[in-house]
């Protein structure tokens, strides 16, 4: 199976390729509703996870609420 | 005929109104080192607070033990004001806001842009730039700031929904160290004017509501208290009382006592 290494939330990850923005969420067992993704620093609204597709070293960061003042 | 007269109804007060949205609450509160979710579930409670505040983080993908917010947090009961708390710079602050708007609450960000480590003071100029871009992009910025009349002019200018003058430093629990820093500014601004950060106890929230401030944000006055719930509900009433009193208008000081009972009608007064 084809792989791509991206870098997840500071951290290098193999994902099965082809993938995008949505599969990678699968694949780290992720609700999309609970989260916000942001592939190189351009952020990708929940309509769109399924056709942004990941390249070899993207960036991505994944982020969501925590308590706070 | 008996009359049946009803006291006057003392409604003297509006609700809180930012960005278009009204409040009844006074007190916001954030939901940061509570000691479990259940103490801070049952605090924001007690506190009477609509609006809490929620900081944007990576989430742990290691999340052996971690709950995400969202599951203890109901989104219909509360509103989210996410914050920028832990930014730097404007450009890190704008890219934290526009994550927390994809979230799809609504459109309010509490801006931070931090200056200093030591003292969390604000970058002025860094909150500024920021507030422009997030205004200009629709957003009802609500500008964390110092005691500062000239840049709550300026945030204001520059497109601020709200101001959030500090009372005293972030967690420090010094209380309001600028009553008339703050007095002042309210007095000038025409936006909403939210004292955030410094409070530590109950009278602290009642002395700057008396400024005539339109509400308080709190988090670690409740989180650190040793009974935070109980806490909650001090600083529900500390908040309601110190506007009321407000509103009601205190007497003026005086150097010299004035007696509030009669000075006529002493035993073995001679009548003239």
């Amino acid at each position: 199976m084809n792989e791509l290494t991206v870098i997840v939330n500071g951290a290098s990850r193999q994902v099965p390729a082809p993938a995008t923005a949505r599969r990678l969420l699968e694949h780290l067992e992720l609700d999309p509703r609970g989260v916000v993704v942001e592939i190189n620093q351009r952020i990708i609204r929940r309509p769109q996870l399924d056709d942004a597709h990941l390249a070899e070293g993207d960036r991505i960061e994944i982020v969501h609420f925590v308590g706070g003042g | 005929m008996t009359s049946t007269a009803q006291p006057p109804r003392v409604e003297l007060d509006q609700p809180l109104t930012i960005g278009g949205q009204q409040f009844t609450s006074r007190l916001l509160v954030g939901t940061g080192k509570y000691r479990t979710s259940a103490e801070m579930l049952a605090t924001l409670e007690s506190s009477g607070a609509e609006v809490v505040t929620v900081a944007v983080r990576r989430v742990d993908l290691d999340r052996s033990n971690e709950e995400s917010l969202l599951h203890v947090l109901d989104p219909d009961r509360w509103f989210l004001l996410a914050n920028t708390a832990g930014c730097y710079s404007a450009a890190e602050a704008v890219r934290y806001a526009r994550l927390a708007r994809e979230a799809g609450f609504n459109d309010f960000v509490k801006l931070e842009v931090i200056g200093d480590k030591d003292t969390l003071l604000p970058d002025v100029e860094g909150l500024l730039e920021a507030t422009k871009t997030l205004a200009a992009e629709g957003f009802v910025v609500l500008a964390y700031t110092n005691d500062d009349l000239i840049t709550a002019l300026k945030l204001e200018d520059a497109g601020a929904a709200a101001v959030m003058p500090l009372a005293s430093p972030i967690g420090s629990g010094l209380g309001l160290l600028s009553p008339y820093g703050i007095r002042t500014i309210k007095q000038r601004l025409a936006v909403p004017v939210i004292v955030d950060a410094g409070v530590g106890t109950a009278s602290d929230a009642c002395l700057t509501m008396e400024q005539g401030v339109d509400g308080i944000l709190m988090n670690t006055a409740l989180a650190e208290a040793d009974h935070p719930p109980a806490m909650g509900h001090a600083m529900r009433h500390a908040v309601a009382a110190g506007r009321l009193a407000y509103l009601a208008g205190r007497m003026p000081r005086r150097e010299i006592a004035v007696p509030s009972s009669p000075g006529s009608g002493m035993l073995d007064e001679q009548s003239s």
